[in-house]
């Protein structure tokens, strides 16, 4: 954002920070993706012990299908791995000189992570476990 | 490039800061004691992803129910797991509320409606907190 806080979102979309901008853009949008999906799961699973409620049962099949499941797991990966990365760097601040080999190292550890986990996913998907 | 050495004073702001990387760091670890213990605990052959993630975030005997390990309530139903699972949720819904309030005020700024903001932040961490502490001491 900007100090005056008047730059829209297309304005925004035109700045051309690379991959530090795009894996700060993903750990915010990760983020609150895992917020909503866990303040979802929680407050359904309370309501499905207490009340046995047939509307949390109906959100618990969607989020157990593999297709969200692909989408979520990588929200987890890249956040708990990106927030690592950001944790490292704040903690040995000398670090920050070499931030862009960091990066593409937290991408390589994600690539093969995410590629083994994702396999299975759609492996079990297709076959019906 | 050297980093900038700031001195950092002992507002909210600074506190929330240091208590993101630290919880972050926590939470990452106890997954990884949740993921170890669950093969440990007799998931090594049958265990399916979705009942991997289920137990390496939540290691409660009713939320990895559906999967088929015959002993889930033997290994899982202690008070270790409980005050683990707790503090999961604690560290979680509390890292991830700060988080939404740092996300919405970059958007809003300096607005007259700050404290609201903050306070219907407050009140969805405390009743997501509640709600998972009740599931655990329930199961």
């Amino acid at each position: 954002m900007s100090l005056s806080g008047k730059v829209g979102f297309f304005k925004g979309l035109k700045y051309q920070g690379g991959i530090p901008m795009i894996t700060w853009m993903l750990h915010r949008i990760t983020g609150v993706g895992i917020l909503l999906f866990v303040s979802i799961h929680v407050i359904s699973s309370f309501f499905m012990q207490q009340l046995g409620s047939d509307l949390a049962t109906n959100i618990n099949i969607i989020y157990e299908s593999w297709i969200f499941q692909i989408v979520i797991i990588f929200f987890v990966i890249f956040h708990a791995l990106n927030g690592l990365r950001i944790a490292a760097l704040d903690l040995w601040p000398r670090l920050q000189s070499y931030q862009h080999e960091v990066l593409w190292l937290e991408w390589l550890v994600i690539a093969p992570v995410y590629g083994l986990t994702i396999f299975v996913l759609i492996q079990n998907g297709l076959i019906g476990s | 490039m050297r980093a900038r050495a700031v001195k950092p004073s002992a507002s909210f702001e600074y506190f929330m800061w240091i208590f993101t990387r630290l919880s972050g760091m926590a939470l990452v670890s106890m997954a990884v004691i949740g993921m170890a213990s669950a093969f440990l605990l007799g998931a090594r052959t049958q265990v399916d992803l979705p009942t991997l993630m289920r137990w390496t975030f939540f290691p409660n005997p009713n939320h990895v129910v559906n999967s088929n390990i015959p002993d889930v309530a033997a290994g899982w139903a202690n008070g270790f797991w409980q005050i683990m699972q707790i503090l999961i949720v604690f560290f979680g819904a509390t890292h991830g509320f700060n988080g939404l309030r740092a996300v919405v005020e970059d958007f809003t700024g300096l607005s007259a409606y700050k404290p609201l903001i903050r306070g219907f932040i407050i009140l969805l961490w405390l009743f997501v907190l509640i709600a998972a502490v009740y599931v655990i001491l329930a199961s």
